[in-house]
């Protein structure tokens, strides 16, 4: 795909010219930094109060820099790219405007626990404070969305604040921290030495769990007779997948995996139950609420996962997986808390887990519920329906792309009926429920996997929020393949407008939309519309075999909603089940 | 609901009151005091803070406070025998004819009078919360112009700590 990647150096011989003392300026201190911090691919956005770190990347190739055309397209792109890689993603933007663009981005990154390095310039030390051009007091303005921040006070600090940022982004519960670099920090020079350690005294994040904690789970493994497991974006993040799998198995438990936890465990797996929640499958909302034991690994209780709280899996004995003890007990109370990482708790468990001996009874209950009552929904040969757009992706993908979604109706849709068997192959905002998200994520996701099929589903709403971000796939030939599932509406608006609203629909019609072809096409990139299942096909099989990017635009049907759903204030079981029921 | 306060012990970096402070409000804690200053430790500050709410609460705040970078240690103090102080200057009216009533008054509550105006004093109480409160309520008679209070600081006696 993109030219540039062949050019980059070997990672020794970076290392060797990186690693050089010198007397630089902090411009590039930063970039050096970031080389030795292994990134490889940086998004941003230039301005005034960067100028000298973007002329230090004057002819800079040791790392890929993908101009967007929207800060909030860098910081998306940052946060795909780290959630398909597992690195820290990084972005970079000017001060004021430019800073103040990456909120949204920070808060999805903070809320999904995504590492991010968000580097932001600012005016020089001696104008803070004094209200000059463009200035924002971006780390007061970001502190509640952040994992951590500092405003470099001086160069001095520089290389010690860039290394202190990559270890709290990446590990412990990782999310973003945002350095913001005033002008004349990165203008000054200084001598530069790496620095390799790092001591933070307050920051020491629990890796491997008490014994006994995990014992007692153990414990109640074997007397339980209805066992749910609920698995969420930690197992994700932890890699702890393999671990999660022999788990399950040895235990013999079913298990349900959150919106972020998708891929985590194979959806093809007799155990496995789909997702839970509000848009979850009536296996998985009726298991829970039936369990005498609920085991959640990396999950944290969402309100999306639980609905009312008081009748959340009411029966269960609650063991709760996680390594922020902050999230144990927050929503939930906890009878076995364990704190650790995901990934080196479950090895610890799988040492001595043993077969859930007295729940074949509840075994075949869960196995009939998921017989009697999969997703479905009434399939139609006039209108293009949006769930079969989205079957139709996955098996002409074979059910191999990385997936990115938006927020909204396709977003649940994708959820639902796209069957992931991979970690790192679903991305997707669930926290914060971001639109604009999708797209530009997807860009990020393909600059980590330049090899791997990337696909981003999306409405006609939330593509209009970061449209603009098709030039970077034109300009740098990035192969991202883009369904826009247009309603021509606000669907997830439209849904609760109509169920709880009683059709009260009020401001969600999306007409007056652009021609999402000819957008394209303005932007240098392929497209295609289809309006029935053939045009579909067609069209998507022709967009997956053009070598650059490609935009399909599928016309679905408009009133279709998204089922099983639960509403505000109801227990998970207390579903409707649609026009399926 | 019941009254905690809690020692929390912070690198002395700038913003770090902002990040405390504004955890409490984020997460819907009340702040019934907070004071700051430095510690038995250079670069360190020792934050005392006066909260209310049940068990489960403080557990929730102090795992919040410890997830801020910046916070080395949470202690709650009101868990073991503890010495908590506050101090309060209270400028109130006094007349001539009634010094005497209210230097009674601050004898008796072991407090000082700071300075004396044309027709006022200052007085400087130390004590505990109930202690100020009442000091407060005895010269509310008199018709109080000023009061600054300081919030609680606090430490665990002798070896309980």
């Amino acid at each position: 795909m993109v030219a540039q990647n062949a050019t980059l150096r070997s990672k020794e011989e970076l290392m060797e010219k990186m690693s050089k003392p010198e007397v630089i300026t902090g411009s590039e201190m930063l970039l050096r930094s970031l080389v030795l911090e292994g990134v490889d691919c940086v998004f941003g956005y230039p301005g005034g109060a960067v100028l000298f770190i973007y002329d230090a990347m004057h002819g800079f190739s040791d790392f890929h820099h993908l101009l967007t055309r929207h800060e909030q397209g860098a910081i998306h792109a940052a946060d795909g790219y780290a959630r398909a890689s597992g690195k820290v993603g990084v972005c970079i933007a000017t001060s004021g405007p430019g800073a103040t663009n990456l909120v949204t981005g920070i808060a999805t990154a903070y809320m999904d626990s995504v590492p991010l390095v968000v580097i932001t310039g600012n005016v020089a030390t001696n104008f803070i404070g004094t209200d000059a051009f463009q200035e924002a007091d971006i780390t007061g303005i970001t502190m509640p969305i952040t994992k951590h921040s500092y405003l470099v006070r001086s160069v001095e600090d520089l290389p010690r604040i860039i290394h202190e940022a990559f270890h709290i982004a990446g590990t412990g519960r990782k999310g973003p921290v945002l350095i913001d670099i005033p002008k004349d920090v990165s203008s000054h020079k200084a001598l530069f030495k790496p620095v390799n350690e790092v001591s933070i005294r307050g920051y020491n994040p629990t890796v491997t769990a008490k014994k006994p904690q995990v014992d007692k789970m153990l414990k109640a493994i074997e007397e339980a007779e209805r066992p749910v497991i609920l698995a969420g974006g930690g197992v994700v993040y932890s890699g702890g997948h393999e671990e999660l799998f022999e788990f399950v198995t040895k235990a013999g438990i079913p298990i349900t995996t959150t919106l972020l936890g998708l891929g985590a465990f194979p959806s093809g797996h007799d155990l496995w139950v789909g997702m839970p929640g509000m848009h979850g499958t009536y296996t998985a909302n009726k298991a829970i609420q039936g369990a005498d034991l609920l085991i959640n690994i990396g999950a944290r209780f969402d309100d999306r996962v639980t609905m009312k709280l008081d009748g959340f899996a009411p029966k269960a004995k609650i063991v709760h997986i996680d390594i922020d003890p902050a999230e144990i007990g927050k929503n939930v109370p906890t009878a076995i808390p364990i704190v650790g990482d995901i990934k080196t708790v479950l090895q610890q468990a799988n040492k001595a887990v043993k077969f859930a001996a007295k729940a074949d009874v509840w075994r075949a209950q869960v196995a009939e519920w998921k017989q009697e009552k999969p997703l479905s929904y009434v399939d139609s040969n006039v209108e293009l329906k949006p769930q079969w757009v989205i079957e139709m992706i996955h098996e002409t993908t074979k059910g191999e792309a990385i997936v990115t979604t938006d927020v909204g109706q396709h977003q649940m849709w994708a959820a639902q009926y796209y069957r992931f068997n991979q970690p790192r192959s679903w991305i997707t905002s669930g926290g914060l429920g971001t639109m604009g998200f999708g797209f530009p994520s997807a860009i990020g996701a393909q600059m980590a996997h330049p090899d791997r099929l990337v696909v981003s589903i999306n409405g006609d709403g939330g593509m209009q929020m970061c449209a603009q971000e098709l030039a970077v796939c034109a300009i740098n030939n990035i192969p991202v393949k883009v369904a826009i599932i247009n309603n021509q509406v606000l669907g997830m608006v439209r849904q609760w407008q109509e169920i709880i609203h009683n059709n009260r629909f009020s401001h969600i019609d999306l007409a007056g939309s652009p021609d999402f072809v000819k957008l394209s096409e303005a932007y240098g990139v392929k497209a295609f519309r289809a309006a029935n299942k053939e045009e579909a096909r067609d069209a998507w099989i022709a967009a997956m075999n053009h070598p650059g990017p490609a935009v399909v635009e599928f016309v679905v049907r408009r009133d279709e909603n998204v089922y099983p759903m639960v509403t505000a204030g109801s227990t998970i079981d207390e579903m409707l089940m649609g026009d399926a029921e | 609901m019941k009254k905690h306060t809690i020692a929390v012990l912070v690198n002395d970096q700038p913003g770090v009151l902002q990040r405390v402070s504004g955890l409490f409000g984020r997460r819907g804690f009340n702040i019934e005091s907070i004071t700051v200053g430095t510690s038995e430790e250079a670069g360190l500050s020792r934050m005392v803070i006066v909260t209310s709410g049940d068990d489960r609460l403080l557990e929730q705040v102090t795992k919040q406070l410890y997830k801020l970078i910046d916070v080395i240690k949470v202690i709650d103090l009101s868990a073991r025998p503890m010495v908590g102080r506050e101090l309060a200057l209270i400028k109130v009216n006094a007349e001539p004819a009634a010094r005497p009533e209210i230097l009674g008054v601050v004898e008796t509550f072991r407090a000082a009078v700071v300075d004396i105006g044309t027709n006022t004093l200052m007085v400087q109480v130390v004590g505990d919360t109930e202690k100020i409160d009442a000091m407060v309520e005895l010269m509310q008679p008199y018709g109080i112009r000023e009061l600054s209070r300081t919030g609680v600081t606090a430490m665990i006696r002798g070896n309980a700590g």
